[in-house]
Parts: C-alpha cells; sequence; structure tokens
C-alpha cells in the first residue's frame, strides 16, 4: 500500500512558494497525473505555503515544513508551521474572508484548496502554529 | 513583465510571464502603480497570455488595481488567460469586478463603452 513519502523544511521567504509547489508536483510526477491534477495540486500547495508565509510569521523569519506521502493512487501533503496560529478556523476558510485585508490578500487561498483537493483539513493553536493536511487522489 | 501606454483609450498593458504568486504579485504591483501615477491612464489591462501558473495572490492583486481603476473611473481588463487561470478568476468572482475578454481589442471594446 504506502509506496513513498518526503519532507521538505525551507525558510518562510517568498521565493521559496515555487520551490515548494514545484518539489510537489515533481513529487507526484511518479503517479502520472494530467496536466490538470498536476496545476490544481500545485496551486493548492502554494495556497498552503503562502499562508504559512504570511500569516504564519508574518513575513518575518520562520521555518514552512512540507510532508508529502503517496498511498497507491492517492496524495497527501502536509504544510506546517510554528507561526501565530489561526484563531478561528471556521472563518478563516469563508471564502473572500481574509486576516489581511489591507496587503491585498483576495481570501480565497482555503476555498481553492478545497476546490483542487478531495480533502482539506486544517488544526491550529494561536501562538504554536498551524497544519494543513489536503489529499488527492490521482486516477490518470 | 512589460508595460506599455494605449494613449488612445488612457490603458496601462501590462504583459505578465511566467508564475504569479505572492512572491511575484508585490513587484508586479510596485510597478503598475508607479506607472499609473506617471502616465496618468485610468485603465489596466493584464496579459495573461505567457503566465503558467496564477494562485489566490494573483486574484488578491488584480482585485487590488480594480480598486485603484474604480476611483478613477476606469477598468481593469484581463485577457489571454488559461483555462486552469479562468478557472480560479471565477471561482473568486473576479470576473464581476474586472473585464475578462480574450483579447485587448475585445476587452478594450467591452470594458470602455461599459464606462
Amino acid at each position: 500500500m504506502y509506496k513513498n513519502s518526503m519532507r521538505l523544511e525551507f525558510p518562510a521567504s517568498s521565493d521559496n512558494e515555487r520551490f515548494a509547489r514545484t518539489v510537489a508536483a515533481a513529487f507526484i510526477l511518479e503517479l502520472d497525473p494530467t496536466v490538470d491534477q498536476l496545476s490544481e495540486i500545485k496551486t493548492a500547495v502554494s495556497e498552503a505555503v503562502t499562508n504559512s508565509i504570511i500569516h504564519g510569521y508574518d513575513n518575518e523569519y520562520g521555518s514552512v515544513t512540507m510532508e508529502g506521502s503517496i498511498f497507491d493512487d492517492t496524495v497527501e501533503f502536509v504544510i506546517s508551521d510554528d507561526g501565530a496560529g489561526i484563531s478561528d478556523i471556521r472563518r478563516a476558510r469563508e471564502p473572500l474572508f481574509t486576516g489581511k485585508p489591507e496587503m491585498e490578500r483576495s481570501g480565497m487561498g482555503f476555498t481553492i484548496m478545497e476546490a483542487f483537493m478531495d480533502s482539506v483539513e486544517v488544526e491550529s493553536e494561536v501562538g504554536k502554529g498551524t497544519r494543513v493536511t489536503m489529499s488527492k487522489r490521482i486516477s490518470g | 513583465m512589460e508595460l506599455y501606454l494605449s494613449g488612445k483609450y488612457r490603458a496601462l498593458v501590462v504583459r505578465v510571464a511566467g508564475e504569479l504568486d505572492h512572491h511575484a504579485a508585490a513587484g508586479i504591483k510596485e510597478s503598475v502603480d508607479r506607472e499609473m501615477a506617471r502616465t496618468g491612464a485610468v485603465n489596466i489591462a493584464f496579459d495573461l497570455g505567457a503566465v503558467t501558473f496564477m494562485d489566490s495572490s494573483g486574484i488578491g492583486m488584480i482585485m487590488g488595481r480594480s480598486k485603484i481603476t474604480s476611483a478613477l473611473g476606469g477598468r481593469v481588463i484581463v485577457y489571454g488567460a488559461s483555462d486552469n487561470i479562468k478557472r480560479i478568476i471565477s471561482m473568486s468572482g473576479l470576473n464581476r469586478l474586472v473585464t475578462v475578454a480574450e483579447s485587448l481589442e475585445d476587452g478594450l471594446k467591452e470594458a470602455v463603452c461599459n464606462v
């Protein structure tokens, strides 16, 4: 059943957003995803990593971790930080809600993750950090 | 990224290439806002034809520019977007705030006639 796993840890700087989603895309290539599936996973990963950088660490120093696992034809990514945490997860997941309107955030991050992945789970504690677990079945 | 002014329509045309994420959005925002102030343009047309990736940070950046053009009585036009990008544009409702078109000409015709 278990096929593969990976773990990547990187500083919370915006130029690592591309790095993280590129690694995520490379990791799932063995599942032979379609171009659309690849694009959806890259976008969802990019949203979670950007959230950690902007909201978790407020663009300050910190560390983001991305773990990937492949079980049969399903991929799971866990993106976690030790940043500010989210006080109201339900509200944060509402479309168009943003905690940072002054930064021109669209408030669509979680909505896009939910639309592009099969499941998205968010665990967070204020002052401790946030952990987003998302999975998607890749059927050829 | 390339910027040029279409004087006839008072539109700043912004040709974005590559990946439009949070990292890239910051630079685009700064250049566009500076050129808007310098040229006196009231409309902004984003050419997304060479954009290979866009996430919600791109949506936020375009929404922010739409606020600026609205205050000037102008409009934001987005054209040349791939199907994947169009999907997140409609998911976020951005298509209700800006004119989404296939080409610059179509977008300008629609936006400027509606202004």
